[in-house]
């Protein structure tokens, strides 16, 4: 590393408790709302835009409200051999809803992920923090029915 | 070769919930070795001798990374576990976390006390979110008995980002930043977490190490072959009859893993080490799975004749566009135009020179992207353009 490049670097622990303030935000208002990206920049001592970044890097945190209940169907590979995409048509139909979607009512947002380290027992999806897996259409009504 | 418990051994036996179940199986014995009967030094020297690799898929020697962080000044050091398990596949680590998180965190105390860092931490990938009170309880129950007195370990975890699974990326999230790789050097054992010096280590290296410490060095690498001492852990998932996780002498031949434990049957091809491992054609599968050949993280994806080779690799390679951290344009820009040329070969409208501009596109990403996103992201369409020819060109319009 060239001396510049050292002096730009920040040095100090300012930032460390960031993503983790992010992540609760997240899940008590169900999203990063504008106005806690600005107290959380005022807060750590680093710029808005700084913690705009972060709040828009991870793709389980949200800049947009979300719904009571989120949706993470998998559409990696081992999902997709698995007729993962059956799975996807099947929540379309019951909640009415495309991928990126949420529910009039706020009760649903649906999403597709990456790899959720389901494989072995694929297709799965997350809601919520809840996994579920070895889907079948059938067994999608009765799932999404435990989520109030 | 064949199957061998070395990482799993307590896998299905202990209570993961309990610690006095894996205490009754020598649990925290290791520590108790390293602690009392040897110095930091002998422990690297131990670990170094045995031939111990990383497990997280670029099998960097464990023992040399925990000297060079040793070596380092300065009195601030950290050990990081990768549990961010995002290789496309790949399932071991949770169900190593979900099984036995005591061992894992005996390998951490271990290593801590080896180097000299006072602080670790285990990255989980957010995915992974149900696995936190079992393991936030192990890590209390160990603490209870006193085994953790040398080092406070600490959980951060991830917010879905599969780059962040990469040791400079990582280290930039548990700082609160954006996942985005580090130019190196400088290193990780001589700066890493906020520029201290820090060994990170696969959750699965980790598993191996109190059973070095145990057993000894010339236990641990009179197993596997001449560069791959141990076992290794494989996810195995797709075509299959009997998907799950396998523990193998590393050596041992695809073939028998996949045919033999699995049981597939009519298959066409294989995906080494996820979405930017390798692609291996039926008539490959004699290929034994070392350092030395393919590997990996160990993710073991079955296609059988049924499957398109194209629609495979079209889809690892939005997904890798997808995932690219964004820092350096040959693994971003590179990723998102081989999603536009796949997708042409995919919907069967390649163009002429379409081949050809995979071709130089790849060697290009493959020499200056940043890390080993970008670097292995040309993976799939190279190997499928070397096995799979005739599938693209029959695409061409």
């Amino acid at each position: 590393m060239s001396k510049g490049q050292e002096g730009v670097l920040p040095q100090g622990k300012e930032q460390e408790n960031l993503l983790v303030m992010l992540e609760r935000a997240q899940s008590e208002f169900g999203y990063v709302p504008e106005e806690f990206i600005v107290e959380a920049a005022h807060s750590l001592n680093v710029s808005i835009s700084e913690v705009y970044g972060v709040a828009t890097f991870y793709s389980f945190l949200s800049t947009k409200p979300l719904g009571k209940n989120v949706i993470r169907i998998c559409k990696s590979l081992p999902c997709y051999l698995k007729n993962s995409q059956m799975i996807i048509k099947s929540v379309e139909d019951e909640i009415g809803i495309k991928p990126g979607e949420t529910t009039p009512d706020g009760k649903f947002s649906f999403e597709l992920t990456n790899c959720i380290g389901a494989c072995d027992e694929a297709p799965a999806m997350l809601i919520n923090n809840d996994v579920h897996v070895n889907l079948t259409p059938g067994k999608i009504s009765q799932i999404l029915k435990s989520y109030k | 070769m064949s199957e061998k418990r070395i990482v799993l051994k307590n896998c299905e036996v202990i209570d993961p919930r309990h610690i006095t179940t894996y205490l009754t199986r020598d649990g925290f014995r290791a520590l108790e070795k390293a602690q009392k009967e040897m110095t930091p030094e002998e422990i690297i020297e131990e670990v170094k001798a045995s031939g111990l690799r990383g497990r997280g898929g670029a099998g960097f020697p464990c023992g040399l990374k925990w000297e060079l962080a040793r070596n380092a000044p300065g009195d601030e050091k950290y050990v990081i576990c990768n549990a961010d398990e995002g290789e496309v596949g790949t399932f071991k680590d949770r169900y190593i976390l979900q099984n036995d998180p005591f061992t894992l965190i005996e390998g951490i105390a271990i290593a801590a006390h080896a180097i000299g860092a006072k602080q670790g931490y285990i990255y989980l990938r957010a995915e992974y979110h149900h696995l936190l009170d079992s393991l936030v309880n192990a890590i209390d129950q160990a603490k209870e008995r006193g085994f953790l007195q040398h080092v406070d370990i600490d959980i951060r975890e991830g917010a879905g980002a599969y780059v962040c699974g990469e040791e400079s990326a990582l280290m930039d999230s548990i700082e609160g930043k954006r996942g985005e790789v580090r130019y190196r050097p400088p290193f990780p054992p001589t700066k890493g977490l906020w520029g201290k010096p820090t060994i990170i280590n696969n959750v699965e290296t980790l598993m191996n190490i109190p059973q070095i410490i145990l057993n000894g060095a010339s236990w641990f690498n009179q197993i596997g072959t001449e560069r791959s001492k141990g076992t290794k852990v494989f996810s195995v998932s797709g075509d299959v009859k009997r998907p799950g996780v396998y523990e193998l002498v590393l050596g041992t031949r695809l073939k028998e893993l996949v045919e033999e434990l699995a049981l597939a049957e009519k298959v066409k091809m294989v995906q080494v080490g996820g979405a930017t491992g390798r692609l291996v054609p039926y008539d490959m599968i004699d290929t034994a799975l070392s350092f030395e050949t393919i590997l990996g993280a160990g993710a073991i994806t079955v296609f059988d004749q049924s499957r398109d080779v194209i629609d495979i690799v079209y889809r690892t390679m939005e997904f890798l566009a997808e995932e690219s951290c964004g820092k350096c344009a040959p693994c971003r820009e590179g990723t998102e135009a081989m999603v536009e040329i796949l997708g042409r070969f995919f919907r069967s409208e390649g163009m002429e020179k379409d081949i050809r501009v995979l071709e130089e596109l790849s060697s290009a990403m493959m020499l200056s992207s940043l890390c080993g996103l970008g670097q292995a992201a040309p993976i799939p369409v190279t190997d499928s353009l070397q096995y799979f020819r005739n599938d693209y060109e029959n695409r061409i319009k």
